[in-house]
C-alpha cells in the first residue's frame, strides 16, 4: 500500500472546490462601494482548494493514522476512556439539539432546558451536593470556578484566606486553576501509603487555608481512608473542601463527595459519563456545591418555574459567568443520555465493574513490575518500572513496545510521586478476555526486558512513524505549513 | 448483576473468576477501604434505566419540543450563527478514530489528530494573519479572557480596556476572570455603535495592558482597527481583536493592522449552534508571544529515519508540567471541533469561504435596505457585515413572540444588555432566502403597523 502523508495544503490545486453555494438571490454588492478600501482584505487567505473525495480520502487517511476506543484497548489513567456509547452520537446530531440557538425565547427551547434542568438534579444526587452548574467546559474550568466561589465565599465573610492545599499526587490542573484564581498553592505529601499524610496536613491548614483540593480515590488509585479526618480538620480551620471528580468513575452508587464532607465538586462529563474525548475535547466540567454555596454559583442558572424552565440571571452574590451561553450543551446531552441508559443500578455497577476490573489486571501484573501500593485500589492503579529501569529499560520504551501490540499505553510519568510510573485503567466496559490479553502482552513485555531489551528500546516497530525527535519540535517551532519553507526543508533533506 | 447493559460485558461466570483470582467473595470486599458511614446504602434517588428504543423514542420526543432552524427560519446571530456545513464534515467527524481518541500524547498512533491540528493552526493563522495559533480553547469567550490575562502577565501591567461593542458574554467572563489574579477591567464607551476612540485615548495609560475590540463588533459594525491600533501602540498596550473568522475571508486581517493576540470562536466555520455549545475558541498571537500561548500547539517534527511527522510542543508553558507556575490551567480544549472546523475550511476552499462571506455580506446589505425602504431606521452608521441593528417602535421581545407566531425566529433584543430595547440585531446569514428576509420584513411592518 502506498504511504499517504501530505498535508490538505499539498494536494490544493488552483481551481478545485470541495462545496457550493447556491448564487445570490437579492443581487451583488461591491464590498469597494461598501467598505473603506484599508478594511478590505487584499491577500486571500491561502485555504486548500481540493475536491470532495480528496477530503474525505485526506481525512480518512488521518484518521487511519489515529487510535481511538474503537480501535483498541486505552487505559490511560486518570482519563477513564470506556466505550463512548453511539446512541449519544445520534441524540446529539437530532435537528431539535443540534440546530437551535442559544438566544432563541425560553418557551422555544423547552426541552433543551428540561434536559439541563434535569441533569443539573441528577449529578447533584450522584454527588451529593445541593446545587449544581453546567456552564464549565472542562474539569478545569470547573475547578477555577469552584474556586472562584471559594474566594467569593470567604470574602463575603470578610475574611481573606490565600492558600490552595494540593497533595503532590494531584492533577496540573489543581495548581494551575489555583493560580488563576488568585491562589497561592501550598504541596501537601503523600504518605508511605500513597495517602495524605494527615499529619503533614495539620502542619499547613490554619487561618489562611481556603481549600483544600483531593481526588478520591487519589491518581494512585487509592481512596483516602482518613477523608472524614481530612474533612474535620480543613473545616475547623475555616477552609473548604474540594473534589476534582476526575475519578469519579469509582464511586457512583457507592458513596458520594458530599457524604465526605467536601463542599464542592466538580465531575468530568467526557470521562465518567461518556461524552467522548474528541482528540482533546470538548469536554463538560459541572460543578456541584453545598447550600452554603448556591448563592455564588454562575449566572445564569437554569430553573423551574411551575411547568416552565427558565433562565435566571438575578442573584447578585454570584461570581458572574463563566463560559458562554449554558456550557457545552452537546457533551451534557450526551451524559444525559447515557444516566438514562445506565439508570440507577447500572451506574452502581459501572463503579462496581471498573474496581474489579482494576483490582484483577493488577493482580496479574504484580508479579511482574513493581507495585508501590498493596493494599486494594479502586478503578485504577500504579506500578512502577523502576524494576526494568535497573535493567537499562524505561517506562517510556514500555510504553512504545505497547503500541507494536495495537494498545494505548497507560499514562506514564504520572503521579509525580512515583518512579517510572505506569497508572492503568482499564474501565468497565472493557471483557475480561481484552484484561487478560493486556496483561499477556505485559508481562511478554516485562520478560522482553530481561532476555532481549533492545526489541523494546527500539520500539515501536508497526505504527506508521517511529519516536519523534521532540526536543527538535521545541528548538526549531514549526507550528504552521508554509509553502515555500516547505518546499525549501524538501530540498535540503534531498541533498542530505 | 444482570446482563442488562449493553455497556457491560462482564458475565456472572467472568465476575466469578476475577473474585477467585483475588481470593475475595464479593464486590464490596473492594468498597470497605470506603469508611461505613459514608457507604451508600439503596439506590441512587435517579431514574431507572430506559431501553435503547424507548430511549430513542424519548430523546427525539424531547428535541421535538424545541423550535429549530430547519423549521424556523432563524435572523439570530450574536455570536452564534446559521451557516450552512457540507455533508462532508459530519461524515468525517463520525470516524471514531478522531472522536474516541483523546489528547495525543502518544504521537506515533495519533498523527492523525496531530496532522489535523498542525492543519487548523495553520488555517487560523491565514485567515486571522498571524504567526502562530493554538490547537483551540473552550470557545471565542474563554479564548478572549485568556489573552487579557496573557497581556496582564505579560506586560506586568494591571489594566485592560474594553470596548462596550465587544459581545456582553466575553465582557462577564472577562469579568469574573480578572477578579482571579485580581486586575481591573475598564469598559469603553460607543458612539454611532462603534468604539469612541477619543474615550479611549482617555482611559489609556502606562498601566495598560491591553485594548480589546470586536471585529465585526457585536452590533455588526466592523471597527477601524488601524486607529485602535494606533492609539495601543503609543501607549505600550497590547493590541487584541476578537474576530468572526468568516468576516476574515473579506476584512483586512487583524494581523495586517498589527494585533498582538486574535481571539475568537470557529463556530461559523463548520460547527452547528447546539445551543450555545460545544464550539471551538481560537487563539493566534505574533511571534512574539508564541511561548506565552495557553493551551496546546502541535509542531512539526522528524522521527529517526527523517521522515516527517507531528508532536505537542512548547509544553513547557502547560499545565501538566509547570504547575502553578503555568501560563493556563486549560487541559481538554475542543479539538474535535477544531477538526470540524478545519474540514469545513477545506470544504469550502481559498474560493468558497470568500464566496460564503460575500453572500452573508449581500443578503445584510438587502435586508437593510428594504427594511429602510419601509420605513426602518438601521442604527448602523460604520459599515457592517452579516448583522446590524434595526430600531422598532415596541419592545423586541414583544415582536419576536409575533414573529414566532408567524414561523420566524427573530433578532437578539439589546434591552437586557445595552438597555436598548426597541433595538434588534439581525443576523442574516447564507442560509436566508429572499423569500425569507422578505416575510420577515412584512411581519415587523404589520406588527409596526398594529
Amino acid at each position: 500500500m502506498v504511504e499517504y502523508n501530505d498535508l490538505i495544503f499539498e494536494i490544493s490545486r488552483q481551481g478545485r472546490v470541495g462545496s457550493n453555494l447556491p448564487e445570490s438571490d437579492v443581487g451583488h454588492v461591491d464590498l469597494q462601494d461598501k467598505l473603506p478600501k484599508h478594511l478590505i482584505r487584499d491577500v486571500p487567505a491561502e485555504l486548500p482548494e481540493v475536491s470532495e473525495l480528496q477530503i474525505a480520502r485526506h481525512y480518512t487517511a488521518l484518521s487511519n493514522k489515529n487510535h481511538g476506543i474503537d480501535n483498541g484497548f486505552y487505559p490511560l489513567g486518570s482519563c477513564t476512556m470506556k466505550y463512548n456509547p453511539k446512541i449519544n452520537e445520534t441524540v446529539a446530531r437530532l435537528e431539535g439539539f443540534s440546530r437551535i440557538h442559544p438566544y432563541q425565547p425560553v418557551e422555544t427551547v423547552q426541552g433543551a432546558l428540561e434536559v439541563l434542568y434535569e441533569l443539573q438534579e441528577e449529578l447533584a444526587v450522584i454527588t451529593g451536593m445541593d446545587a449544581v452548574t453546567l456552564q464549565p467546559s472542562a474539569g478545569a474550568q470547573g475547578e477555577w470556578t469552584g474556586l472562584m466561589m471559594v474566594k467569593a465565599y470567604h470574602a463575603q465573610k470578610g475574611e481573606t484566606r490565600t492558600k490552595v492545599l494540593v497533595p503532590d499526587s494531584a492533577h496540573g490542573t489543581n495548581p494551575a486553576s489555583a493560580t488563576v484564581a488568585g491562589f497561592e498553592t501550598i504541596t501537601i505529601p503523600s504518605n508511605k501509603n500513597g495517602l495524605v499524610d494527615l499529619e503533614e496536613l495539620k502542619k499547613h491548614v490554619g487561618s489562611d487555608t481556603a481549600a483544600l483540593m483531593l481526588t478520591n480515590p487519589n491518581t494512585l488509585g487509592l481512596f483516602e481512608t482518613e477523608i472524614l479526618e481530612i474533612a474535620e480538620v480543613v473545616h475547623e480551620a475555616g477552609g473548604l473542601l474540594y473534589y476534582d471528580g476526575a475519578n469519579a468513575n469509582a464511586i457512583l452508587g457507592k458513596t458520594t463527595p458530599g457524604s465526605m464532607g467536601f463542599d464542592i465538586v466538580h465531575l468530568n462529563l467526557h470521562k465518567t459519563f461518556t461524552g467522548p474525548h474528541g482528540g482533546g475535547g470538548p469536554g463538560a466540567g459541572p460543578v456541584g456545591v453545598k447550600a452554603k454555596l448556591i448563592p455564588y454559583l454562575p449566572v445564569p442558572r437554569v430553573e423551574k418555574e411551575n411547568d416552565q424552565y427558565v433562565l435566571n440571571y438575578n442573584e447578585p452574590l454570584s461570581i458572574g459567568r463563566v463560559k458562554g451561553y449554558y456550557g457545552n450543551f452537546g457533551i451534557l446531552l450526551r451524559a444525559y443520555t447515557y444516566i438514562r441508559t445506565m439508570g440507577n443500578v447500572g451506574l452502581r455497577e459501572v463503579s462496581e465493574s471498573a474496581v474489579l476490573h482494576a483490582n484483577y489486571l493488577r493482580k496479574r501484573l504484580e508479579p511482574y513490575f513493581d507495585a508501590p501500593y498493596s493494599q486494594v485500589c479502586k478503578h485504577e492503579f500504579v506500578l512502577s518500572g523502576s524494576r526494568q529501569k535497573k535493567l537499562g529499560v524505561r517506562t517510556l520504551d514500555m510504553a512504545k513496545r505497547l503500541l507494536d501490540f495495537g494498545y494505548h499505553p497507560p499514562t506514564i510519568y504520572f503521579p509525580l510521586n512515583v518512579e517510572e510510573c505506569l497508572m492503568i485503567e482499564p474501565t468497565e466496559t472493557e471483557s475480561k478476555e481484552t484484561l487478560d490479553a493486556f496483561a499477556d502482552v505485559m508481562i511478554q513485555i516485562a520478560k522482553e526486558v530481561e532476555e532481549n531489551p533492545s526489541v523494546v528500546l527500539e520500539a515501536p516497530h508497526t505504527t506508521v512513524i517511529g519516536r519523534l525527535d521532540e526536543v527538535k519540535a521545541a528548538r526549531q517551532p514549526i507550528l504552521r505549513y508554509v509553502k515555500e519553507e516547505a518546499a525549501e526543508r524538501e530540498k535540503e533533506f534531498a541533498r542530505s | 448483576m444482570s446482563n442488562t447493559y449493553r455497556y457491560l460485558p462482564d458475565t456472572t461466570q467472568d465476575q466469578e473468576e476475577m473474585l477467585a483470582a483475588l481470593n475475595i467473595s464479593s464486590i464490596d470486599v473492594l468498597f470497605e477501604d470506603i469508611p461505613a458511614e459514608i457507604r451508600l446504602q439503596g439506590e441512587l434517588a435517579i431514574p431507572d434505566a430506559v431501553s435503547e428504543p424507548l430511549l430513542m423514542k424519548k430523546m427525539i420526543q424531547l428535541s421535538a419540543k424545541n423550535k429549530n432552524a430547519n423549521h424556523y427560519p432563524t435572523f439570530l446571530g450574536a455570536g452564534t450563527y446559521d451557516h450552512y456545513i457540507p455533508n462532508v464534515v459530519d461524515h468525517m467527524l463520525l470516524r471514531s478514530e478522531f472522536y474516541t481518541a483523546y489528547t495525543p500524547y502518544q504521537p506515533e498512533i495519533s498523527q492523525g489528530e496531530l496532522q489535523a491540528i498542525f492543519e487548523f493552526q495553520t488555517m487560523v493563522c491565514e485567515l486571522t494573519g498571524m504567526d502562530v495559533a493554538n490547537s483551540s480553547m473552550y470557545d471565542g469567550f474563554t479564548s478572549l479572557a485568556e489573552a487579557a490575562s496573557l497581556a496582564v502577565a505579560s506586560t506586568r501591567r494591571s489594566k485592560v480596556l474594553v470596548s462596550k461593542a465587544v459581545h456582553p458574554e466575553s465582557r462577564a467572563i472577562l469579568q469574573t476572570v480578572a477578579a482571579g489574579p485580581g486586575y481591573a477591567v475598564e469598559e469603553v464607551n460607543l458612539v454611532n455603535e462603534v468604539t469612541d476612540l477619543n474615550q479611549l485615548g482617555q482611559q489609556i495609560d502606562k498601566n495598560t495592558a491591553a485594548v480589546i475590540v470586536q471585529y465585526p463588533n457585536f452590533f455588526g459594525s466592523i471597527e477601524d482597527l488601524a486607529e485602535v491600533k494606533k492609539i495601543a501602540a503609543e501607549n505600550g498596550a497590547l493590541f487584541i481583536v476578537s474576530a468572526n473568522p468568516l468576516a476574515l475571508a473579506l476584512l483586512q486581517t487583524p494581523g495586517h493592522f498589527g494585533a498582538d493576540i486574535v481571539v475568537g470562536d470557529m463556530q461559523p466555520l463548520g460547527i452547528p449552534m447546539s445551543f450555545g455549545g460545544p464550539h471551538c475558541g481560537y487563539f493566534a498571537v505574533s511571534k512574539k508571544y508564541m511561548r506565552k500561548i495557553p493551551g496546546r500547539i502541535v509542531g512539526q517534527t522528524e522521527d529517526e529515519s527523517g521522515k516527517r511527522g507531528f508532536v505537542l510542543t512548547l509544553q513547557a508553558r502547560e499545565q501538566h508540567i509547570r504547575r502553578d507556575k503555568a501560563t493556563s490551567n486549560i487541559c481538554s480544549n475542543q479539538a474535535l471541533n477544531a477538526l470540524a472546523s478545519s474540514i469545513c475550511m477545506s470544504a469550502l476552499g481559498k474560493q468558497g469561504i470568500r464566496r460564503m462571506a460575500q453572500l452573508n455580506f449581500e443578503k445584510a446589505d438587502y435586508a437593510a435596505k428594504a427594511l429602510e425602504k419601509k420605513g426602518f431606521t438601521i442604527i448602523n452608521k460604520a459599515p457592517f457585515f452579516n448583522e446590524f441593528v434595526v430600531e422598532l417602535p415596541c419592545p423586541v421581545k414583544e415582536v419576536n413572540a409575533k414573529l414566532i407566531k408567524a414561523g420566524i425566529i427573530g433578532g437578539f433584543d439589546l434591552g437586557k444588555d445595552y438597555g436598548l430595547e426597541n433595538q434588534m440585531l439581525l443576523a442574516v446569514t447564507e442560509q436566508r432566502t429572499k423569500e425569507e428576509i422578505d416575510k420577515l420584513i412584512e411581519v415587523l411592518e404589520a406588527v409596526v403597523n398594529g
